[in-house]
């Protein structure tokens, strides 16, 4: 267990200063903003899944009492890209904006939108990856079918044969042509030294993010400056990429993202919407605002990546993974997002850590919803795949489910990836047991026996992983001739509380209590450091650490103004309680308020008038905001980092289903942390839990669903795509962590939001196999007719090392 | 189960005022046979009492309840997330009962008691003992369907004043949240209704 006894701060609980306002309704999201004389937007989206405008006359909706303004395409920056732009004369999705209008109000913006004259020409357009792949299937783009990243990327066209395609579908052989391929080892030996080999097809459903806040934008200029309130995972790392978008100078905006109602990967820096009300406030001159509708943001919102692939993996005879052959189509939407498929490839490299492996993947953009990061991209898909398979494995080999689990497990010495570079720290092993004491894993085995009933019991292990933590980013702290201490956070607030919890780093590197700390967040204008992207799990690692180096930092200078004022040197006072004291003669003491008042009178690094040359500028400008107002500590967190930081999660669950109704309850539900030292015990509770919906619902419930003679999407609404709700879920879940510190982190801290989901869908996975006498599915979601249709056996599931690849499962069938 | 919270009668509350909604409103602004458009219309001037106070304010006659909170009352606590009856993040009281603000004619509750999460804080600053164990509990994640999920669970608490974890799990079934709360929403619900957690929760 990590050492938290003697921290002040570390591993407690705390109430988070928004927490208030989100419980009395005070808390202001963006669409509660209301600024004098304030237009609002409308979009007219396209109405098809590909074409292009070939005409546009909007004089009368220009004419239109009450309206202000519109913007076109040809307003903005033109596409040179498959990337997601403002607004296009080439739309390549259902929902995709083509123009705005500015109005009094939104019923005005949307009368005036209904006279718009607008004729689009519709081109070919493709719903499916297999079908785009198919010789003769149509591009999504006019350049081509498949996104290639970096420098030598761009858009091309991928086509194969009809028997490439049908050996693919058929489960004969894996295509030769990939376009991301990495590999380590020699999968040749790895497969001869297998007594066991595993081949399955798989399939995983694209969904939407589904936020309960639609991104919506409020923006006016002031004096030159442009004022941006939005959705935002993010604070800080919003900033040059919106004013880059706006073209403007970092100086000169201002952005607001106190509260967003949930990202999950789709609001991770600004999303290009947010520049039609900006652009309509400048061409108008008043304040607008764009609220987003529930549909325009199932459009817009983006959605997680789609797979169908085949695995390949083998088995020593003593469970241990000696190869995996792994090929992955990815449906990656309309335009170049989602790397999710090499990312698979990274979670079961360490999960399982085979021996050899290889990774080939084929992203193929469709006309659908743009694809981006949604929590675990990629590794959470294929950990939905890899669970039940792990199952089929260990009863092949005769072991215990929990045991060829545990033969596999990453520990400290684990390699991860193509490139096989190392971890800072991992305790897989401890998770599993864990895991299996809380959640009486022998107990439950013993008690399992067959059912003479339509209620049969499954039990499920699942594992999940994600990168969790970076380097190189900002902090500032600030104490202030008040006596109190300014935590300075640029990092958004999500709904993890990370944005408060990385900062008791820094307060505990001060010794000073909560109550006097007084976080600033939430608002460029508050005076905020450069931070790393909220997602990727990676905020806890990388802003524990950022905060430690400025409250580092601050303390040194709290140490020498002492040694300034009581004589001595700084290496002869420590602090505790508020007060810098010489440690000999504790009576020579300062408060941290005449510190601060010391630190203004001197001036120069101590004040905050000058600064560090390596500090991004987005720090730059927020020290020289305070600057003079007090003790400034200000740092680029340079401490030692190598390799990647794990996230790790465990999850086991005991389902009962009804084979009549293909209805399920999860009667036990033990999710396990492995995250090194537990920062906020609360807030680990809620992504461990909260990941374990998310994962059900990957499992269970969500997926997209398109038309794929119109390419219209058929679910644009909760109810449709069907996120899990309370009853879903299970009645209670159990948390534990394996609570042991990363040496590569001052207090041992590592992120776990994203395994947390992966684990869960895994072991549902997992449980419904068991349920079903160890059938594969294949596919997920596995919803309630494909339980009942495979009971009836009307899925072609007479074996139990999987079903074969219906070419019928393709990724938007309905 | 509460009687007055069935799941039925919730349901049938928001297709009623759903359906007049789309009777009343499709026939405002638009002619759909000559494709007119017709500005200017008159707007009536109700009395609405929201949060125990009587408040004048002109509402349009095809206008939902969660619109004229938000904008012309500035109760923005009550959020809008789907807008047609699906998520529970615009949840009110009305008369003691949970509605969906998005999908009720505000005109249809101009003779009733409308309680907002706004409304839930004593004049003095004293939290409602379920904002507190929420609190307490760190229910909300993102926090915007947090408003829904407390009027719900007032609804359920004000009828129900112990409900079993499984009642409150029923009752809330309306509100969807989609950072996954949904176990620290109803460990609020116990602890407001004092009631300890039913089993241990968590190794931490």
């Amino acid at each position: 267990m990590a050492d938290t006894d003697n921290y002040q701060h570390i591993g407690k609980n705390f109430v988070p200063p928004d927490v208030v306002g989100k419980v009395t309704g005070r808390a202001k999201y963006t669409a509660d903003m209301s600024v004098d004389g304030m237009l609002y937007a409308r979009m007219y989206v396209s109405p098809i899944p590909h074409g292009r405008v070939t005409h546009l006359d909007l004089s009368e909706s220009l004419a239109l009492d009450g309206v202000f303004g519109a913007l076109t395409a040809d307003d903005v920056s033109p596409a040179n890209s498959a990337d997601r732009t403002i607004l296009t004369n080439e739309p390549m999705y259902v929902g995709e904006p083509i123009f705005a209008i500015a109005a009094v109000d939104e019923r005005t913006a949307e009368n005036a939108i209904a006279l718009a004259r607008i004729t689009i020409e519709p081109l070919p357009f493709e719903v499916d990856p297999l079908s785009s792949l198919q010789a003769g299937g149509a591009n999504a783009h006019s350049g081509g079918n498949i996104y290639v990243g970096g420098q030598e990327g761009g858009l091309k066209e991928l086509k194969w044969s009809e028997q490439e395609l049908q050996n693919f579908i058929n489960q004969q052989a894996m295509p030769d042509e990939a376009i991301n391929e990495w590999h380590y080892g020699s999968l040749e030996q790895g497969f001869a030294d297998a007594s066991v080999v595993i081949e399955e097809p798989f399939v995983t459903s694209g969904y939407a993010h589904m936020c309960m806040e639609p991104r919506s934008t409020l923006a006016y200029w002031q004096n030159g400056k442009c004022i941006v309130y939005g959705s935002t995972q993010s604070q800080s790392f919003v900033l040059p990429y919106l004013a880059g978008m706006l073209g403007i100078e970092l100086k000169d905006l201002v952005y607001i993202g106190e509260n967003c109602g949930g990202g999950f990967g789709s609001k991770i820096g600004p999303y290009p919407s947010m520049a039609i009300p900006v652009f309509l406030s400048k061409k108008i001159g008043r304040a607008v605002m764009l609220r987003v509708t529930r549909e325009e943001e199932y459009y817009i919102g983006t959605a997680r990546v789609g797979f169908q692939g085949r695995v390949k993996i083998g088995f020593k005879s003593d469970g241990s993974v000696s190869a995996v052959d792994l090929f992955i189509v990815q449906d990656i939407g309309s335009h170049s997002g989602g790397g999710d498929a090499s990312s698979a490839g990274g979670a079961i490299s360490i999960l399982y850590q085979p021996q050899a492996m290889r990774f080939r993947g084929v992203p193929v953009l469709t006309n659908t919803t743009p694809r981006g990061a949604q929590r675990g991209p990629g590794q959470n898909q294929i950990a939905a795949v890899m669970g039940p398979i792990m199952d089929v494995a260990a009863r092949q080999l005769n072991m215990d489910r929990v045991e060829i689990r545990r033969i596999n497990a990453p520990d400290s010495d684990s390699r991860i990836g193509g490139k096989q570079g190392p971890v800072t720290s991992a305790y897989m092993k401890q998770a599993l047991d864990l895991g299996a004491r809380m959640f009486d894993w022998d107990k439950k085995r013993a008690e399992k026996t067959a059912s003479t009933t339509h209620k049969v019991i499954g039990l499920g292990i699942g594992q999940g992983y994600h990168s969790a933590g970076a380097k190189g980013f900002d902090g500032l702290v600030r104490l202030t001739p008040d006596g109190k201490i300014h935590l300075h956070s640029g990092v958004g607030n999500l709904g993890t509380y990370s944005y408060a919890s990385t900062t008791r780093s820094a307060a505990e590197v001060l010794k000073c209590s909560w109550e006097n700390c007084v976080l600033e967040y939430g608002s460029s204008e508050a005076s905020l450091p450069w931070s790393s992207y909220q997602a990727g799990s990676n905020t806890s690692f990388t802003h524990s650490r950022a905060n430690y180096a400025a409250a580092s930092n601050a303390l040194e200078k709290i140490k020498q103004i002492a040694a300034m004022v009581l004589g001595g040197t700084s290496a002869e006072y420590d602090v505790a309680r508020e007060r810098v004291f010489n440690i000999s003669t504790p009576s020579k003491s300062m408060s941290y308020a005449q510190v601060a008042q010391k630190a203004i009178d001197l001036g120069g690094e101590y004040s905050g008038a000058s600064y560090p040359d390596d500090i991004h500028p987005v720090t730059q400008i927020a020290v020289q905001q305070i600057a003079g107002s007090g003790l400034i500590g200000v740092a680029k967190d340079k401490l030692p980092q190598e390799g990647t930081v794990p996230g790790l999660a465990v999850c086991y669950m005991q389902i009962e289903l009804d084979t009549e109704t293909g209805k399920y309850e999860i009667l036990d539900h033990v999710a396990i942390a492995e995250c090194g030292t537990v920062v906020h015990p609360q807030g680990l509770y809620n992504q461990m839990s909260g990941g374990a919906v998310w994962g059900i619902g990957l499992a269970g419930y969500e997926r997209h669903a398109y038309d794929s003679q119109n390419g219209l999407p058929a679910n644009v609404g909760f109810y449709q795509c069907k996120p899990p709700t309370y009853l879903d879920t299970p009645l209670e879940i159990k948390v534990g962590a394996v609570d042991i510190a990363d040496p590569q982190s001052p207090y041992g801290i590592r992120g776990i939001g994203e395994p947390a989901m992966g684990c869960a869908s895994a072991a549902l996975m997992s449980a419904l196999s068991d349920a079903l006498d160890g059938q594969l599915f294949n596919q997920s979601p596995v919803t309630a007719d494909m339980i009942i249709n495979l009971v009836r056996g009307e899925l072609d599931a007479e074996n139990t090392s999987g079903v074969a690849f219906n070419p019928q499962m393709k990724a938007h069938s309905f | 189960m509460n009687a007055k919270l069935t799941r039925r009668r919730f349901i049938k509350g928001v297709i009623a005022s759903s359906v007049a909604a789309v009777s009343s409103g499709s026939a405002l602004y638009v002619n759909a046979a000559s494709g007119a458009v017709h500005l200017g219309i008159v707007e009536r001037l109700i009395t609405l009492t929201v949060n125990g106070r009587k408040r004048r304010v002109d509402v349009l006659p095809q206008e939902m309840l969660a619109d004229t909170l938000r904008k012309r009352l500035g109760l923005t606590g009550t959020k809008i997330s789907c807008n047609r009856g699906e998520c529970g993040a615009c949840t009110v009281l009305i008369d003691d009962l949970a509605y969906y603000a998005c999908s009720t004619l505000t005109h249809s509750v101009s003779a009733k008691n409308i309680r907002t999460v706004e409304g839930l804080q004593a004049a003095d600053g004293t939290l409602h003992p379920l904002q507190q164990a929420f609190i307490e509990e760190l229910s909300p994640q993102c926090g915007f369907c947090t408003p829904g999920q407390l009027m719900s669970a007032v609804a359920l608490l004000q009828s129900s004043p112990k409900p079993t974890r499984q009642e409150a799990r029923q009752a809330l079934s309306g509100n969807l949240c989609r950072c996954g709360a949904y176990e620290q929403y109803l460990n609020g619900v116990m602890r407001a209704s004092g009631q300890k957690r039913q089993t241990g929760k968590t190794g931490l």
